[in-house]
């Protein structure tokens, strides 16, 4: 008899556990990092330029300078600046065609950002290289009221190619093993 | 040895009381025309093996065997199903944008150069999911020249 009481209190217990343990799985799925949302970019208004995207672009270039100087976890954290700042993006002002694009730009961005917030530093760089080409795609759109110049490294993964508000090449991809490794391709004034 | 008996008897009883819990089976009959294979001339070889090794994990369609029913390993399994899934699903490749598409293939492709997919864990018990080096060439030569086709 006494047995039996047992027997039934452990599978109570059991069947308790189990449901506790599911739920805790579901809240975990919920429970994602939004990453740091604040925003400092407020200041670059200005009628011709797009702010959100100017916003983007000064987390851009903070997380090629964190490659530029071999700093993963600088990397890491202006990886989830970008996320936030690519998640405020607001493309409501262009044409139908251009927010498509857009769209596709932005959530492709928004996934290599996130991957560069929670990886190793050569990674993050294989990953920088797709943003690149992204960000490129974007400002191509929106436009920028910097000078940015589209830099070259022939030596990375076939060629590879990043921007930057500086015409002097820092490469983002070697750092300090080849900083000087690439030249200036492209000029972009819009 | 009473104790013994007793925590045995409450493992056992455990063990059969969790199999009552249950779980989301990743199963579907359909394979949709937006699956990779279906849209894409793959090869045999490249498409087996991407079936294989991948298809468990990164599809609509899960091939369970029998110890991947039992609790607590399914429970492990549908959390790893899920967040592959996430990641990339096979079966909605077409969904996919080319830009997308030319992301997906450039982090398949470096996952699989360095040995980081299949999981180690996965090919644990699936010996037959293990990519050797030849495997690997084959199969990211061909991933990439779908890449440059886009």
């Amino acid at each position: 008899m006494r047995t039996m009481k047992n027997l039934k209190m452990s599978i109570a217990a059991m069947l308790l556990l189990a449901v506790s343990f599911t739920n805790a799985q579901e809240k975990e799925k919920m429970d994602h990092d939004h990453g740091d949302m604040k925003m400092d970019h407020g200041k670059m208004m200005d009628k011709n330029s797009d702010a959100k995207a100017e916003a983007i672009l000064a987390d851009y270039f903070s997380l090629k300078d964190a490659l530029v100087a071999d700093d993963t976890k600088k990397a890491a954290q202006t990886g989830s600046k970008l996320v936030a700042s690519l998640k405020a993006f607001d493309k409501s002002k262009y044409t139908a065609e251009e927010q498509k694009e857009l769209a596709d730009i932005v959530e492709d961005a928004t996934e290599h950002a996130e991957h560069i917030a929670k990886s190793e530093l050569d990674h993050q760089r294989e990953h920088f290289k797709t943003l690149s080409k992204d960000i490129t795609d974007m400002v191509a759109i929106t436009g920028t009221k910097n000078t940015l110049y589209e830099q070259f490294c022939p030596m990375y993964d076939k060629g590879s190619a990043w921007l930057s508000t500086s015409s002097e090449v820092k490469n983002p991809y070697y750092g300090s093993k080849m900083l000087k490794c690439g030249k200036v391709q492209k000029e972009i004034n819009n | 040895m009473k104790i013994v008996k007793i925590i045995a008897l409450v493992l056992l009883v455990a063990f059969v009381g969790i199999q009552f819990v249950p779980t989301g089976r990743n199963q579907s009959d359909i394979v949709p025309k937006t699956d990779f294979m279906k849209v894409n001339e793959v090869p045999d070889q490249v498409k087996n093996k991407l079936q294989v090794s991948c298809y468990d994990c990164h599809s609509n369609n899960t091939a369970y065997p029998w110890y991947n029913k039992l609790q607590p390993v399914a429970w492990l399994l549908e959390g790893h199903i899920k967040k592959g899934k996430a990641e990339l699903n096979f079966s909605e490749w077409d969904s996919l944008s080319n830009r997308r598409k030319k992301s997906k293939l450039k982090s398949i492709i470096s996952q699989i150069e360095d040995d980081e997919m299949p999981l180690a864990s996965y090919t644990l018990i699936h010996k037959d999911a293990k990519f050797n080096e030849s495997d690997k060439k084959e199969i990211t030569d061909w991933l990439s020249s779908l890449r440059d086709s886009l």
